[in-house]
């Protein structure tokens, strides 16, 4: 077993539990807002579409949420049982914040989601609705303190070293890095976007069904709506992070273009097969003078080359020169989808282009894909630091660690996460199929939250042999 | 900026000491559940003991997750040692525990499923439990350091110990998840929790006794603490109070008392905790780093305290706001199960 290296096996088990995890926060972040809305919107205008809306979107929430608290668990440990160096030497600076992520977010958010879930007949309607804030709230919370963690790996500021541990000196320089404020703008906008593209695509397929038409159209404007002011954010956001990124982390740009050589005016490469060792590109597409423009706003800027930084401090370029190829891609198909939905909106034909209700319900991949890659080029842009310039992974890893044992590991979290997530996304396609059917409210009718209208099989040792009574 | 002079050890010692035990009665009720829900008489039966911690759950586990980081943020040298020394149990605890949470949506919204996630809540709960019993047993027996780094073998945490703690704590977890079931159901399903709770409870006795009897042989400064002049002095009612108390849940099992089979499996578990503490107390890498020697900066406990101090009350206030909300005997469709199969 000497081949088994523990440091890689180990990265690859981070990157596997905070593949999946990301895209359930990627997920509930703008859905726990979005029912925020629903109900404040029911609350004002007293409408039940919108009701009949929340709770389709609350029972969906309830899956995904649950799911989101288990994978999340283990993100914490992680830093304990893979990467406890990592913890020994950096905690005196991020353990208080990610503990303050637990006291200020996970907290509001569980507390109030029983309500949100099982509590409409419970409490007054406008407790309700304080619940449906404070989980939302709750997921922006959760947001802040994780990316400040993140940002502070990415950028450190606001510390000192002794006998190689970091000391905090000043608190706001330690949350407000200079990356934290573009990341997370540039983040939540993106769980805003993702969230906004699965109500979208759920929305079109509800219109092109037939049924429930007019929660579906419901869905479907305030999505684009929302997608209309976001989605145009997202690209300055996204140019503003890298522009960001290019003070802080010259490497990592480095990469993600594939540069090798430092020039100017810089070209940009649409396509290349990067070569680490070669320290060269193939079948190279160049454009001149774009790399100086979206890099340096000017057209002949220029930027450092991966020459310039020693081998052992390069990132493996491949990797991220394609995570973000793939991130801008999916935003320009996201950017396309939202022109052509406004024209068809104005046009007043969005609920009868087929061709247009279709294209949205494939589109729902979309925003999860480019959180994926956007994190892929971010995280995998940092190496070889686990906090940048200053401690590197393979300093990170827990000692104690055989390659056999983190094989173990994986292996069980890849068969549990694969077991999971396939039986969560059949629930959550049945939900959808469904349809916000079946709630609706009245005098008469009560109002549900919570669970769907699936009628329980009788077990074998059920006292009703021939089914419900 | 000027460091602070004044430590914080003591309060942080204080807070995480209470937070751990907030975990372990919280999620101790509701793995417990778990547990003695494989046994349940009935589907029906199983579906109102589910609902009775459904709302609940996450918060409890949250106290876990608070657990972990308030480790990692205020005594950040027992985290990087203790956590790889029991990297199994932590991986075990942590699989169990995702199947049983998504097992509560899971079971209610896959029908066809249904039978495969009620043995993922019930196997669940039980090795959740069951990696945590092996935690605590490897705890108490201590790791094998090299400087600021666990240096024992990944299997040294399982030894005949542990596994009989893990073992008791199944049983305490069940003790707890009946107390809360007798609380919060009626008729023949709150008799069944009391029959279950007595053979837990005895299992808990007979745990208690033996890891009393045992702890002091593992090392020399347990068995001082316990019996050297004069701690015995003020040590001699733990056991006594410990007694009288399996006497008085034994009785309120058997009687028809609804709330006092709950108060007294969490005292049970208060006064084990308690005893647990004068055990090891002040250390917290047992036997090698104390409170003191595993504390983070002065500044960070510091800057974290302000937060928690003003957090914890508004915690503690909505959670027992949700808890408020869900009160009351849970019933099979007339309760809010009902509205969701209309």
């Amino acid at each position: 077993m000497r081949s088994l290296d523990p440091l890689i096996l180990s990265r690859i088990q981070f990157a596997w539990v905070i593949a999946w995890h990301i895209l359930l926060p990627a997920f509930t972040v703008g859905v726990a807002s979005y029912i925020a809305v629903l109900e404040g919107l029911h609350a004002m205008t007293g409408r039940d579409v919108y009701l009949r809306v929340s709770n389709f979107w609350i029972r969906i929430f309830a899956v995904t949420f649950g799911m989101g608290v288990v994978t999340g668990v283990v993100m914490p440990f992680q830093f304990g049982t893979n990467w406890s160096r990592l913890s020994d030497a950096t905690a005196n600076v991020i353990g208080p914040l990610l503990a303050y992520e637990g006291l200020l977010a996970f907290f509001l958010e569980a507390s109030f989601l029983g309500v949100l879930l099982f509590g409409r007949k419970l409490v007054p309607p406008w407790m309700h609705l304080v619940a449906a804030v404070m989980v939302a709230a709750g997921t922006l919370f959760s947001s802040f303190w994780i990316l400040a963690t993140n940002s502070w790996m990415q950028t450190p500021a606001g510390y000192t070293i002794v006998d190689g541990r970091f000391y905090p000196t000043d608190w706001m320089e330690v949350i407000f890095t200079p990356s934290f404020p573009y990341r997370l703008v540039h983040t939540v906008l993106a769980f805003y976007i993702t969230s906004a593209l699965v109500v979208m695509g759920v929305g079109s397929y509800t219109v092109r069904c037939g049924r429930f038409l007019e929660e579906g159209r419901v869905m479907m404007t305030t999505a684009l709506s929302l997608l209309t002011v976001l989605v145009p954010l997202q690209l300055v956001a996204g140019d503003q992070h890298g522009l960001n990124t290019l003070k802080h982390q010259p490497a990592k740009i480095a990469a993600i273009e594939a540069r090798w050589e430092t020039v100017a005016p810089v070209p940009l490469t649409l396509f290349a097969l990067p070569e680490q060792d070669a320290e060269t590109n193939r079948y190279a597409l160049d454009v001149p003078y774009l790399g100086s423009l979206i890099l340096t706003h000017s057209l002949d800027g220029s930027i450092k080359g991966l020459k310039d930084f020693p081998a052992n401090e390069r990132a493996p370029v491949a990797i991220v020169f394609f995570a973000f190829r793939i991130m801008v891609a999916a935003g320009i198909l996201i950017l396309a989808l939202v022109v052509v939905g406004s024209v068809l909106r104005g046009l007043g034909r969005m609920f009868t282009s087929h061709w247009y209700l279709l294209a949205c319900q494939l589109a729902i991949p979309l925003g999860f894909l480019a959180v994926l890659a956007g994190w892929t080029t971010t995280e995998v842009g940092r190496q070889p630091w686990t906090v940048y310039g200053l401690l590197r992974t393979a300093d990170s890893v827990t000692p104690s660690l055989s390659g056999g044992h983190v094989l173990v590991s994986l292996v069980l979290y890849a068969v549990a996460y694969v077991v999971i997530y396939p039986t969560g996304v059949l629930i959550l396609l049945r939900l959808v199929r469904n349809g916000p059917g079946g709630m609706l409210t009245g005098p008469d009718v009560p109002v549900q939250a919570g669970r769907p209208a699936v009628p329980i099989k009788e077990l074998p040792r059920s006292p009703y042999p021939g089914g419900q009574p | 900026m000027i460091e602070p002079t004044i430590s914080f050890v003591g309060i942080w010692s204080v807070i995480l000491l209470s937070g751990v035990f907030l975990y372990v009665l919280l999620d101790g009720f509701d793995l417990g559940v778990g547990i003695l829900h494989g046994f349940a008489p009935s589907t029906a039966d199983g579906d109102v003991m589910m609902k009775s911690i459904a709302p609940v759950w996450d918060g409890n586990e949250t106290w876990l997750v608070l657990g972990g980081v308030a480790l990692l943020a205020a005594f950040p040298l027992a985290f990087a040692i203790i956590i790889p020394a029991v990297y199994f149990p932590i991986l075990v605890m942590l699989l169990a525990l995702a199947f049983r949470g998504v097992a509560f949506e899971f079971r209610f919204q896959d029908p066809a499923g249904r039978a495969f996630w009620d043995h993922a809540f019930h196997y669940g709960s039980l090795a959740a439990t069951f990696a945590q019993g092996l935690v605590l047993g490897a705890f108490v027996q201590g790791f094998q350091v090299e400087g600021r780094q666990f240096a024992g073998g990944a299997f040294d945490f399982l030894t005949p110990f542990s596994a009989f703690v893990g073992a008791a704590l199944v049983c305490g977890y069940g003790l707890l998840g009946a107390g809360w079931l007798i609380l919060k159901t009626e008729g023949t399903l709150q008799n069944w929790a009391r029959g279950l709770g007595q053979y837990c409870l005895i299992g808990v006795v007979f745990g208690l006794i033996v890891v009393s009897l045992w702890s002091p042989a593992i090392d020399a400064s347990i068995a001082t603490r316990w019996f050297s002049m004069p701690n015995v002095l003020f040590l001699w009612p733990i056991p006594l109070v410990t007694g009288a108390l399996v006497f008085w849940e034994w009785r309120a099992l058997r009687s028809g008392a609804e709330a006092s089979p709950f108060v007294g499996a969490l005292l049970l578990f208060l006064l084990a905790y308690l005893s647990l503490a004068i055990s090891l107390w002040p250390m917290v890498v047992p036997f090698h780093f104390t409170l003191w020697e595993a504390a983070s900066s002065p500044r960070t406990q510091a800057f974290l305290l302000v937060g928690t101090l003003f957090m914890l009350p508004v915690i503690l206030m909505y959670s027992g706001w949700s808890y408020w909300v869900f009160r009351g005997k849970v019933r099979g469709r007339s309760n809010h199960e009902a509205a969701y199969e209309d």
